[in-house]
């Protein structure tokens, strides 16, 4: 019974797609899906979260979020740089694909 | 399609929308289009020291294009439903790709 329904469904499915097959490189982004991803952002943040959404645009829908944002001071009479980071909690947030630079799943050291 | 719907399900929700300028307006969402353009009524911006030209403004439309993040309230998101609806997106954007023509490879 169970064996004809995923057989079918399998069928349904196409040649090429197997649930667990990456082919495209946003299937990598699908395998993340319930995971703690980390993703770099234009404008020098960093996000990591739980990915619960995403769209072809790399819009996306994280979960219990933790914001890094780098900034450089830069002191004009020394002319020496300082970097500081600033870290935020956002408990469920939205953000939009554009300002996407890349996904990774988690690393062991977040 | 699937954050049009997602934000549609968040129509009449508080939400905070932070802009690629880092403005933040925190309101309540009114509407959304195709383009995730919104609607907020009833706004506030975050930091109003910071930024007090909109001190006036109640109600606005903000151009998607220039929203970095939207802040939502967990409670009002089912996030197994969209990971739901994220795999079958993914799924059927994945079928239309095969629809065109290209040689499948042998599956192993």
């Amino acid at each position: 019974m169970t064996d004809v329904a995923s057989a079918n469904a399998a069928a349904a499915a196409g040649p090429t797609s197997s649930f667990s097959m990456v082919e495209e490189p946003l299937d990598l982004v699908r395998l993340s899906l319930d995971e703690r991803i980390y993703v770099k952002l234009r404008g020098d943040r960093e996000l990591r979260g739980r990915l619960h959404a995403y769209d072809q645009h790399l819009n996306m829908v994280l979960g219990e979020v933790e914001e890094t944002i780098t900034i450089v001071d830069v002191d004009e009479e020394s002319n020496t740089q300082s970097v500081r980071t600033v870290n935020r909690k956002v408990p469920m947030l939205f953000v939009r694909g554009d300002g996407v630079i890349l996904v990774s799943p988690p690393s062991r050291a977040s | 399609m699937l954050f049009y719907s997602f934000f549609k399900t968040q129509v009449g929700q508080h939400v905070t929308v932070e802009l690629k300028n880092d403005l933040a307006i925190q309101g309540v969402l009114e509407s959304v289009d195709q383009f995730l353009n919104f609607k907020l009524k009833d706004i506030k911006v975050v930091d109003e020291e910071r930024y007090p030209h909109m001190l006036s403004v109640k109600n606005c439309f903000v151009r998607g294009s220039v929203v970095r993040y939207v802040q939502l309230s967990p409670p009002t998101v089912d996030t197994a439903l969209l990971q739901d609806a994220a795999r079958r997106e993914a799924q059927s954007t994945q079928q239309m790709q095969q629809a065109k023509p290209n040689v499948a490879p042998p599956v192993a």
